[in-house]
């Protein structure tokens, strides 16, 4: 048939030539368009997952240090004249030698260790040693004093937190430069610490104080731990559990099982759905005027924290939760129906303990977004001042003022000792376990319990 | 009698009228269970609940009403001219409910006797020592008016717990006595018991509404508090933010606008390129391997707490920046480490899985006969989703976006780390900018007293960023839902 379109024989080159062998120009060009556009795909994932490789890199390498401190451990002097005029380990007269009476002895402790070690000390005065050693070794050793009176006259040998600069210099963090513009710590000081380090008399060791410690004042970063924050966190999450599990339990059993569709329903619904993602700064606002100011609650405590995160979460777990209920296939509540239960206990009998791993799920999965939230805690409160004091009781653990690991970062981020940075990757490294710990639990509980119908 | 206490008696008691309740119910059917209308154990939770609730219920509300209540009654008894503006009126009823809670704590610890504490004069004794000796520490001495004031917010106080005290137990044992008396066998405690219980899962699904009332009524309250005390007009067109407490502060919002702007702008450039890509890659041409495992790992990106975020743009990104960007780059753009560009990078990050996630599941609703149609046609896949798939799922990424934007104004703990404290007006994206949340923390921590514009002004930025997510929010969810609907 072509040849009777092309009278003439011979063909004309087409226009497109065309093989099914060799790909055309433009079939070329579309395939090409179509790997480039394949690889922009790939490239934006491999981003997305170099970013969260480098977020991990930059934490663990930052904050790790924060778990090792170093330590100076020699034998400290007691002397009875300086300790106990009178002689008769009263406690009350032990009590009235402060922290500044103590100082000098660790001066002394430290000035013939040095000689013991045959180090040579660059200083004339032994005052100037004093900044090898934390400012809350005094109060360490006038509370082993008060305890141990016995010891007095004894020379004990104690394990003392070193400066945070001398801390710093082992970790790298301080050098020799970076202290000329500093006034605490020379560089003749960092000679020392060398030879200290050689006679094994100052270690980096393992620092649990960090993990269950309390915080401490601004200008003693070695001494900061993340242990109290850690409680107010667990008190806030006991009030988030107590309150959140329930009611949106509640919610989602009315709104999944039994609201009529009236305005009023929809009207709960739109508001859920809009509450998961009003600001959480808001929701700060909220616990301020209504808790704080309205109710006169106590300021920093961790029920007021857990009552505003509990009003976060819960548009999560009432979301998820509905959608684990809405998973049971209608024949469970037909055959309960069938057998004569009420609608209210078919679902509560039946269709709510099937969705029960669904459930707590969800409710993990809301915790653990409520442990990480720091914005609405820094409005009631619970950041500027200094989470020293353990709660000594579960109404003080609720009610007293406290911080909350999120909280106890900022606070460590905002410090101006660079220290400080240390211990506020190290506690996001805490953090990220704790949240870690929660996926994982929801995880396994999804794989273990949940059924396909 | 403390409000704890009371409630475990009411507890005591309805743990009480559970035992009678069943007991009443098995003893009025004669000991068989079929005479009775309902299960036994219906009985009992019925006496149970009716002494609870209405009880707890009380309880409840006494509790938050009586403290608002006596506060306005002893705020009348401090004389007019004693105060200029409410601030001072509130550091003085601060005061009155310290020297309160000391003479408490005073009759507790037996420094005091109870009439001693209730008739204790200024003029005989120094309060402030006294109670300075059991602990109780007060900035300024205590004067009259304060120690009466104290003194009858104590009385009042007592009177109040009182009367709560016997009301509610006197609730929960009308509620006992009459449900007790309704029990027979022929009484449908099934069906009252579940009435309750219905009544409480409305009640938990109405918090919802209770929360955004709360929100929207602490919003407005404060807001209009704030605009007696400075005009509007110059707090919404403003073009400076200076405030200082000591008075005489420009609150202008406008330069708030323009960082929280600039710093979301920069933020959805990021993330809309990369999650809007990587959306596609995964739910077009990856494998199911690759994509189960590069697709939780992307998720991990929105599971890390904002703080770490924050952390990671002012330690890590923003000294990066200036690096490059700084003087020691050549460059001279960036001051310092806290600037608009590290902010809105590290949220950039944050958004990405937001982005991907969404698109993700908008991608995937497209209709599979669409591809299949394009695709039979000769087009190559890109060119299919180029024109095909993302054409059609366009109206629920704009959604994704827009909610990723109302996101990306709501952030708070990103930019009040990384993105600096100055409001000023600029274009260099290397210029430390500021945020309205990151205002509002920093005029709501701190010890400024609720009273001052500057404290206030934190609640009009709130409720500005409330109106403004809130409308990002449901445009973008009614788009998404009409979206759905075309195809299902």
């Amino acid at each position: 048939m072509t040849d009777a379109t092309n009278p003439a024989g011979a063909a004309p080159a087409p226009k497109h030539p065309s093989s099914l062998l060799a790909a055309d120009v433009r079939t070329k060009r579309r395939n090409a368009a179509e790997a480039r556009f394949k690889a922009y795909g790939l490239a934006a994932v491999g981003i997305g997952l170099i970013f969260l490789v480098a977020l991990l890199f930059a934490i663990i390498r930052n904050g790790t240090p924060a778990f090792t401190q170093t330590f100076l451990t020699i034998p400290v002097e007691l002397p009875e004249a300086k300790l106990d005029k009178n002689g008769n380990r009263d406690p009350a007269d032990l009590s009235k030698v402060t922290t500044f009476g103590y100082a000098p002895l660790i001066e002394v402790a430290v000035a013939r260790a040095l000689e013991e070690n045959g180090i040579d000390s660059p200083f004339e005065k032994q005052k100037d040693l004093r900044n090898l050693v934390s400012a809350s070794a005094p109060a360490q050793l006038r509370d082993y004093v008060l305890q141990h009176p016995d010891d007095i006259g004894k020379t004990i040998e104690f394990r003392m937190l070193a400066s945070s600069r001398v801390d710093g210099y082992l970790k790298g963090r301080v050098t020799r430069d970076s202290l000329a513009r500093d006034k605490n710590l020379d560089a003749e000081h960092l000679d020392l610490v060398d030879q200290l380090q050689a006679a094994g008399l100052i270690k980096k060791q393992f620092n649990w104080a960090f993990i269950f410690g309390a915080d401490a004042s601004e200008s003693r970063p070695e001494q900061a731990g993340i242990g109290v924050a850690m409680i107010g966190s667990f008190f806030m999450m006991l009030v988030v559990l107590a309150l959140s599990l329930p009611i949106g339990v509640a919610a989602s059993i009315y709104l999944e099982e039994f609201a009529p569709k009236n305005r009023w329903t929809d009207l709960i619904e739109v508001n859920i759905s809009n509450l998961a993602a009003v600001p959480s700064i808001v929701f700060g606002i909220l616990g301020l005027a209504v808790f704080i100011q309205f109710m006169h609650f106590p300021q920093s405590a961790p029920l007021v924290g857990g009552l505003v995160l509990t009003l976060m979460t819960l548009p999560t777990i009432i979301i998820s939760t509905r959608a684990s209920l809405k998973a049971v296939p209608p024949s469970i509540r037909d055959a309960a129906l069938g057998v004569g239960a009420s609608k209210m206990q078919a679902v509560f009998h039946h269709v709510l303990p099937l969705a029960m791993p669904g459930i707590l799920t969800g409710t993990i999965i809301g915790l653990a977004q409520a442990l990480g939230e720091t914005a609405p805690l820094l409005l009631i409160g619970m950041v500027g001042f200094i989470a020293s004091n353990a709660p000594d009781g579960i109404a003080s653990g609720f009610l007293a003022p406290n911080s909350a690991m999120p909280a106890q970062i900022y606070e460590w981020a905002k410090r101006a000792d660079p220290a400080y940075y240390e211990r506020a990757w190290g506690g996001i490294i805490i953090l990220l376990l704790f949240l870690m710990t929660m996926n994982i639990i929801a995880i396994i509980l999804r794989r273990r319990f949940e059924r396909r119908w | 009698m403390s409000a704890s206490l009371i409630f475990l008696i009411v507890v005591a008691l309805a743990a009480v009228g559970f035992v009678l309740g069943r007991g009443r119910a098995m003893a009025s059917a004669g000991g068989d269970i079929r005479n009775l209308h309902s299960l036994p154990s219906y009985y009992a939770f019925n006496v149970a609940l009716s002494a609870l609730v209405p009880a707890l219920i009380l309880l409840v509300v006494w509790l938050i009403a009586q403290p608002a209540l006596i506060e306005n009654r002893v705020q009348s008894m401090i004389p007019q001219d004693r105060y200029a503006d409410r601030g001072e009126l509130s550091l003085i009823m601060s005061d009155v409910r310290r020297v309160a809670d000391g003479l408490d704590l005073a009759v507790e610890r037996d420094a005091l006797t109870r009439e001693e504490a209730s008739s204790i004069r200024t003029e005989f004794t120094d309060v402030r020592s006294r109670l300075a000796d059991i602990g109780v520490a007060l900035g300024s001495d205590v004067d009259r008016t304060t120690l009466t004031a104290a003194q009858r917010y104590r009385a009042l106080n007592a009177t109040g717990n009182a009367i709560r005290n016997a009301l509610v137990i006197l609730a929960a044992l009308a509620g006992l006595g009459l449900s007790l008396w309704k029990t027979n066998h022929e009484f449908r405690a099934r069906n009252s018991v579940e009435k309750v219980v219905m009544a409480l899962l409305i009640g938990a699904a109405s918090l919802a509404i209770l929360t955004t009332v709360g929100i929207v009524l602490s919003l407005i309250f404060n807001t209009v508090e704030f605009f007696k005390l400075y005009p509007a007009m110059d707090f919404f067109f403003g073009t400076t933010w200076s405030p200082s407490f000591g008075g005489g502060s420009e609150l202008g919002i406008l330069p708030l606008f323009w960082g929280t702007f600039y710093i979301s702008l920069i933020a959805l450039a990021v993330a809309v390129p990369i999650g809007l890509f990587a959306a596609v890659y995964l739910s077009e041409y990856a494998s199911p391997y690759v994509r189960g495992f590069a697709k939780p790992l992307l998720e991990v990106l929105a599971g890390i707490p904002t703080i770490v975020y924050g952390l990671f743009a002012l330690l890590t990104v923003g000294p990066l920046l200036v690096s490059v960007f700084g003087e020691q780059g050549g460059l001279g753009w960036m001051q310092g480490g806290t600037a608009v560009m590290t902010a809105g990078l590290v949220m950039g990050i944050m958004l990405i899985p937001f982005v991907s996630s969404l698109s993700d599941d908008i991608i995937n609703s497209v209709p599979q006969s669409m591809r299949d149609g394009s695709l039979g046609l000769g087009a190559t896949k890109s060119e299919t989703i180029r024109q095909v798939v993302l054409p059609a799922a366009l109206p629920g990424i704009v959604g994704a976006v827009l909610l990723a934007a109302s996101r990306a104004i709501g952030e708070t703990m990103i930019v009040v780390l990384g993105a600096g404290a100055a409001a000023r007006l600029s274009l260099n994206p290397f210029d430390a900018m500021t945020t309205v949340t990151a205002k509002i923390v920093s005029q709501l921590t701190g010890d400024a007293d609720f009273a001052s514009p500057e404290a206030l002004v934190a609640f009009a930025l709130g409720m500005t960023l409330f109106v403004i997510t809130l409308a990002l929010n449901v445009f973008a969810l009614w788009i998404v839902r009409t979206y759905r609907e075309q195809y299902e």
